[in-house]
Parts: structure tokens; C-alpha cells; sequence
């Protein structure tokens, strides 16, 4: 590079738009140096979910009928009813992000209100869930019975040491579903910020990384529930031959 | 060197530094400069070693005699677990990245800051949090599970402070993963022009490496010790055997990331002694793209070594033979580096200043604990020596004659760089060798102890091993003069030390260019990269004009 160049480069950097932090050079190198610190924070996210992922294949492989029995006492349609609103969270997300390059103030607000709610039908309706488990008595701990209503819906009680393992099935289903539902949590927590920043049209053309940003966060928790769908509530109903 | 002194005698500190931009307690506490940053961390880790360092000291003391005198056996359990936790986590973890790392990786890039000075500073305070925690658990009773947290010990039956200590090893690891992130993004996208990844100094390699485990591995502490918390609080069974849990299953998962944490604390070590032994031998390093894909290497592979520590955990013979063969593999890669060190110093000019005479210690204390660690990754040795003082030996030369001394290494070599000033070199130059002396004398016997079958923590031991335990303890003392001296000498420095100039080794690398301290965006025009990075052989001898 040629003194030049050197000079316009610290030129460029004294008189510029107050958005560009005084470590970066240029717009771009600022761009795309968050864009690829949020990847790297995603592939931490992944081995974060990753030994949940681990711990779960373990006891599939060595508990299945406990897995069986206790997959299929999870309600199908609400998984498949929240498996459906999150994926329509993510396009309203994608709409947003498509917006905010567009300069689309209002449109951008509008995306992330629709994704905001959509997220909060999937937590409320992951709270129904959460509440049938406790009413059966499928929370683990010391009021876990997995054979307490089974009698009283017509289905067999499963054998004693069947019951007991299924409680590692919960606990993993809780811990999964839980860590999902912490990172929906923090997610609505920064769109709620995102869309009232938004809305003072703090995300010009130029200069909306931040909802780029969040967006690559929102697919992933997405893509975490495609994965925690049929490995919880799908694949493990019938038994491994 | 002399000259460094002569001339300093006319030097001046520069007008405008890191430290002198702004003043008072917000201007620290609320920075975003990386430098500032790696001095609160220098002082925060210093303030965690002395206390791991007091419980090391309690333990030794227990160990001079025979029977368990001065401590019933659950106190010695929380001191050896103590010692452990607060070392580990509290100091060899953050210690060489967040402190010289963080002040010298933007710089050696040629970067003003690095890409995310909010999260630089965040991490700070997240290991402050962590800490916070790790000390109210100490205060209030302490831990006594041992540093691993073994399940069901940990969740079941005992009474001790697990979780908060848990929290807090699971805060810091947060901390961790943000040094981490912010490293890698900074070397891929903050390089200054011309700067190519071959052109990087070693250091900045392997910080990067250790940086790629803190990214991949810290997760799975964290996602761990989360299960732990929830085993402990809620009972849900994963690990508990008596609800169809399995306890081996944690040991699979902290090995997961606490082999890798053990290279973590090496790799940004052979990154500083990489920077010395040429400086000091006046010499291009020998074999660059050898020793910076080492450190990838290393990274790589010591992710497939975890269950080398369950050996006797009843593991398959077969997963135990793959593990043993491939922690064989890492001997590879750590052994490029010792070669290549050695073979600098080949022909070199070499100068025994105190960072080399550390550095030195390092290459013979690190390849002793290296090849004792390919004892303990022979399976058959390892049945016979698991969970004895043979172990305790092994690490203590990898983590305390490695990184500590390491670390020493490298706050010496760049302490004119950080502060301005010179420390003081007779006194520097005898508490590296009292530190070489004491360090040998603690562990060596204790090798000798392992293999006679010692096991490690108990308070109490059959008479005959009384006269290596008291080698061993006399050792540690003279370690602790060794250890405290430079505390004395560098804050000495700070005020009477001579003045250092730009760069009183005549040393390579953009971070000798700047000023000493340098100025608060490092460089008053962001240079340009033209050379590789240890070009000391076109340097001639005559050019002893300094600054």
C-alpha cells in the first residue's frame, strides 16, 4: 500500500460518519468485522447446545424404551403448531433485515413487531406445554411420577425401572427446551430494543448491522427448535430395531 | 544488555501514552483500550495467584509431616480444591491471554484497538463477577469436591459450596469465550497493511490457537456445569446412577473441554518463548510455518485426547487404545516446537538476560512435563500411577514450569514495553534462577513419590515418604521467594526503574516500533508491513544505538 493511500485512509478516518468506531478503517472492515465476530459467537452457541445434543444420543442409545414412553406422552400438534410459528418468525426476520437494507423505517418496525410476536406465541405456547408436564407430574425432581395419570387415560402403566429412566428423558427434554426458551427469552428482550431504536431510525442503509446481526442470532435459535422438534417429539415414538 | 542501560540514561518517557491520556478511576474502569484493560487484568490475576498460592502454601505445610496434624482431612479437601480452582480458573486460564495477549495482539497486528473494545472491557468485568463468586463460596466454607467436580461426589453427597463455586467457573468461562472471540476476529480482520498471516509473529499464533479452544471448548464447561447446577438443585438424575444417570458421562464432558483447557494454558506460553529466543539469540527463528501450524495442530488434536484421563473410569479398552495413540500425536506437534527452539539457539549470539534464562527454564521444565504426560497417555503406566503424586508432578511441570514460568518470561521481556520502564536486571536475574531451583526441588520429588505409589489428596502418609515431602516443601519455599521478588521488584520499577526507550532489545515486531508505553491508539500512523517477522540476522552487531 502506498503512502497515499496511508493518508487518505487516515483522512477518511477523522472526518467521517460518527457510526465508524475509531479501531476500524473503513465502513466495510467495521461490517464485516462484527458480522464475523457473530458467526464465531454462533459456532460457540452450537458446541454450548452441543453437549446437550451428546447426552441425549447416550441415553437414547441406552434407555430407548424409556424414550419411547416418554417421547409419546408429548403433545405432537403443539411442537408442530411452534415448530410452524417459528419458522414464520425467522421470514418475518429475514423481511426486516431486507427492509432495513431497503431504508424501509416503517416496514423494518412492522417485521420486527410481527417477529416479536410470533416469538411470544411460541414462548406462551412452550408455557402450555411446560404446564401439562407439570400436571402429569413429569417435571423431574422429587414429585417426578411418570405412571401418575396413565391409569386414569386408559394407558398401561410402564414398569418401574422403565419409569425412572424416563426421567433422564425429561430432564434433557427440559434442559433442551429450556436453554431454547432462554435464548427466545434474551431474543425478545433485544428486539424489543431493536424495534424501539428502529423506530427513531437509528438503522440507516448504511449502517444496520446490528439487525443483520441479530437476525444470523434468530435464525440460529430457529434452527436449534428444527433439531429439538423431531429429536424430542418425532423420531424417538416408535423403538429402535 | 548494557547498552539498553548507557543509553537509557538519556532516554525520556514519551509525552503521550496509554497512561497518561486521561486520569481517575472512570477513565479505567469505564476504557475500551485493550492496554488498560491488560493491566487490570495483570492485576486482578495477580491478586487470584496469591491466593491459590496461600492454599498451596497451607497444603505443603500439612505435607511436612507424616501424620494429619494440622488439618482434619475435609479441610485438607477444600484446600487442595481451592488451590485448584482458584488456579486454574482464577489465573493459568485468562492468565497469558488476557493480560500480554490483550496488550500485545492489536499491536503486533497493527491495529489501533481490538474489533470489540465493549466486549474486551465486558470480559473483564465478567471475570470479576466470576471471581466474586468463587471468593463468597471460599468465604463462606469453601468446596472440597477437588477442582473436577466429579459426579455423583459433586451432586449427591456433598454439603460443601458447589454450586457457587460452579457459577463462578461458569461466569469466568464467559469471559473466556469473549477473549477468545475477540482475538480471533481481530487477527482474521484488524491486520494492518502488508501484515500477511506468514508475516504474524508466533505469539499471535498461538494465541490464536489457544483462542480457537477457548471459542469451541468453553461452551461445554459451561453447558456442564449448567447440568451440574440442576443435578445439585433439582435432582433431575443425568449423572446420578441411582436414577439411570451415568457419572462417567460428566467425566466425558469436562475432560471435553478440560483436556483442551490444559492447552489453552500452554499454547499462548509457547507464543512468548517463541518471541524471546530469537530476540535473544539474535537469530530468524528456526522453522516459522512449523511452530505456528504446531499450534493449530495442538489446538486440533487435543480436542480427540479427553478420555485419557479415564483410563480407570472403565472406559472400552478399544476408545481407551484410540486415546491413548492419539495423545501420543500431540507429543508431535509439541515436540516441532522444542526442536525448533533449540535448534535457534543453534549458532545463535545468545544473551542471558532474565526473559531468557526463563525462557530457557521453560524449554527443560516443559519437555519434562511433556514426556512425563506420554507416561500417564501409556495406559499400562497410567494403571499403575493414576491418581498419584506422579500425576500431580506432570502438571505441575506443564502448568507451573511451563506457563508460570512462561508467563514470567513474557512480563519481564515486554515490562519496558507496558510501562516504560526497565525492571531491575541482578535482582530479575536471581529470582529466575531461585524460581528454577525451587520449582525443581517441589516437584521432582514428588515424580519419586508418585512412583512409589503416593496418592494425591490425603492429608496423611506412611513415615517413609517424610524426607521427599519435606524436600518437597522446602522446595515450595524457596518457589515462594522466587515468585514474590518480581511483585517487589516490577512495582519497584514503576518508579525508580530506568527508562526503557522504544526498544531496548533491539527486538522485531511492530509492538517495538511505538513508544514505550505506547500511545493510546498504539501507533500515531498505522504502519506498514514489509518484512517477515523475526528478521534479526539483517540487523547488524554494530547498530547498538537504542530507541
Amino acid at each position: 500500500m502506498s503512502d497515499s493511500q496511508t493518508t487518505t485512509l487516515q483522512a477518511a478516518h477523522q472526518h467521517h460518519d460518527p457510526s465508524l468506531l475509531v479501531q476500524f478503517d473503513t465502513a466495510f472492515q467495521q461490517k464485516d468485522a462484527s458480522q464475523f465476530g457473530m458467526w464465531v459467537f454462533l459456532i460457540t452457541e452450537i458446541m454450548f447446545f452441543g453437549g446437550l445434543f451428546g447426552a441425549y444420543l447416550i441415553y437414547r442409545n441406552l434407555y430407548n424404551p424409556a424414550w419411547v414412553a416418554a417421547s409419546s406422552s408429548i403433545d405432537i400438534s403443539l411442537g408442530a403448531i411452534n415448530t410452524a410459528v417459528l419458522i414464520c418468525s425467522s421470514l418475518t426476520m429475514a423481511m426486516g433485515v431486507h427492509s432495513a437494507a431497503l431504508g424501509a423505517r416503517k416496514l423494518l418496525v412492522f417485521w420486527l413487531v410481527a417477529t416479536l410476536a410470533l416469538g411470544s406465541v411460541f414462548l406462551g405456547i412452550k408455557a402450555v406445554e411446560y404446564h401439562q408436564k407439570y400436571v402429569e407430574h413429569h417435571i423431574p425432581g422429587a414429585n417426578f411420577d411418570f405412571n401418575y395419570d396413565r391409569v386414569e387415560k386408559g394407558e398401561k402403566p410402564i414398569p418401574a425401572d422403565v419409569a425412572t429412566q424416563t426421567s433422564i428423558f425429561f430432564a434433557l427434554y427440559f434442559a433442551m427446551t429450556g436453554m431454547h426458551a432462554l435464548h427466545m427469552i434474551i431474543g425478545v428482550g433485544i428486539l424489543i430494543f431493536l424495534i424501539y431504536r428502529a423506530y427513531n431510525g437509528a438503522y440507516p442503509p448504511h449502517h444496520y448491522t446490528m439487525v443483520e446481526n441479530f437476525g444470523l442470532y434468530w435464525h440460529f435459535v430457529d434452527i436449534i427448535w428444527i433439531f429439538l422438534f423431531p429429536l424430542l417429539y418425532l423420531v424417538s415414538r416408535s423403538p429402535v430395531h | 544488555m548494557s547498552t539498553a542501560t548507557q543509553n537509557s540514561l538519556a532516554l525520556e518517557m514519551p509525552s503521550d501514552t496509554y497512561l497518561n491520556s486521561s486520569y481517575g478511576v472512570k477513565s479505567w474502569f469505564l476504557t475500551g483500550d485493550h492496554k488498560r484493560i491488560a493491566m487490570m487484568y495483570v492485576v486482578s490475576i495477580s491478586l487470584m495467584f496469591l491466593l491459590g498460592g496461600v492454599f498451596a502454601t497451607l497444603v505443603r505445610l500439612e505435607l511436612l509431616t507424616p501424620a494429619g496434624d494440622l488439618f482434619q482431612s475435609d479441610t485438607y479437601n477444600k484446600l487442595f480444591t481451592m488451590h485448584g480452582v482458584v488456579m486454574i480458573f482464577g489465573f493459568l486460564v485468562p492468565s497469558i491471554p488476557v493480560t500480554l495477549g490483550n496488550f500485545l495482539i492489536p499491536i503486533m497486528v497493527g491495529a489501533r484497538d481490538l474489533a470489540f473494545p465493549k466486549i474486551n472491557l465486558a470480559s473483564w468485568y465478567i471475570y470479576i463477577i466470576g471471581m466474586a463468586f468463587m471468593l463468597a463460596a471460599i468465604i463462606s466454607g469453601g468446596v472440597d469436591t477437588g477442582w473436577t467436580f466429579y459426579t455423583p461426589l459433586s451432586t449427591q453427597y456433598l454439603t460443601t459450596h458447589v454450586m457457587f463455586t460452579a457459577i463462578g467457573i461458569l461466569i469466568a468461562g464467559f469471559s473466556s469465550i469473549f477473549t477468545g472471540l475477540n482475538f480471533i476476529v481481530t487477527v482474521h480482520r484488524m491486520r494492518a497493511p502488508g501484515m500477511t498471516w506468514f508475516r504474524l509473529p508466533l505469539f499471535v499464533w498461538s494465541n490464536y490457537a489457544a483462542s480457537i479452544i477457548m471459542v469451541l471448548g468453553t461452551p461445554v464447561l459451561a453447558i456442564t456445569l449448567i447440568l451440574v447446577a440442576l443435578e445439585r438443585g433439582l435432582h433431575i438424575g443425568i449423572f446420578n446412577p441411582a436414577l439411570g444417570g451415568d457419572p462417567v458421562l460428566f467425566q466425558h464432558m469436562f475432560w471435553f473441554y478440560s483436556h483442551p483447557a490444559v492447552y489453552i494454558m500452554i499454547l499462548p506460553g509457547f507464543g512468548v518463548i517463541s518471541e524471546i529466543i530469537p530476540c535473544f539469540a539474535r537469530k530468524r527463528i528456526f522453522g516459522y510455518s512449523a511452530i505456528a501450524f504446531s499450534s493449530i495442530a495442538i489446538a486440533v488434536f487435543g480436542f480427540l485426547v479427553w478420555a485419557h484421563h479415564m483410563f480407570i473410569a472403565g472406559i472400552s479398552t478399544y476408545s481407551a487404545l484410540i486415546f491413548s495413540f492419539v495423545t501420543f500425536l500431540v507429543a508431535i506437534p509439541s515436540a516441532i516446537k522444542v526442536f525448533n527452539w533449540t535448534a535457534t539457539l543453534y549458532k545463535g549470539s545468545i544473551h542471558f538476560d532474565t526473559p531468557m534464562l526463563y525462557a530457557l527454564a521453560f524449554i527443560g521444565l516443559f519437555t519434562i512435563g511433556g514426556l512425563t504426560g506420554l507416561f500417564l497417555g501409556a495406559i499400562g503406566v497410567d494403571m499403575h500411577v493414576t491418581a498419584t503424586y506422579f500425576v500431580v508432578a506432570h502438571f505441575h511441570y506443564v502448568m507451573v514450569g511451563g506457563m508460570l514460568v512462561a508467563y514470567l518470561a513474557g512480563m519481564h521481556f515486554w515490562w519496558p514495553k507496558m510501562t516504560g520502564k526497565m525492571y531491575p536486571e541482578a535482582p530479575a536475574k536471581l529470582s529466575a534462577l531461585i524460581v528454577f531451583i525451587g520449582f525443581n526441588l517441589t516437584f521432582f520429588p514428588q515424580f519419586i513419590l508418585g512412583y512409589m505409589g503416593m496418592p494425591r489428596r490425603y492429608h496423611s502418609y506412611p513415615p517413609e515418604w517424610q524426607v521427599l515431602n519435606v524436600l518437597s516443601s522446602a522446595g515450595a519455599s524457596v518457589l515462594a521467594v522466587g515468585l514474590l521478588m518480581p511483585m517487589f521488584y516490577m512495582l519497584w520499577s514503576l518508579k525508580y526503574g530506568a527508562v526503557a526507550g522504544n526498544n531496548p532489545y533491539r527486538a522485531t515486531g511492530l509492538e517495538w516500533q511505538t513508544t514505550s508505553p505506547p500511545p493510546t491508539h498504539n501507533f500515531h500512523e498505522i504502519p506498514i508491513v514489509t518484512q517477515e517477522a523475526y528478521d534479526y540476522e539483517s540487523q547488524t552487531e554494530e547498530v547498538e544505538v537504542v530507541g
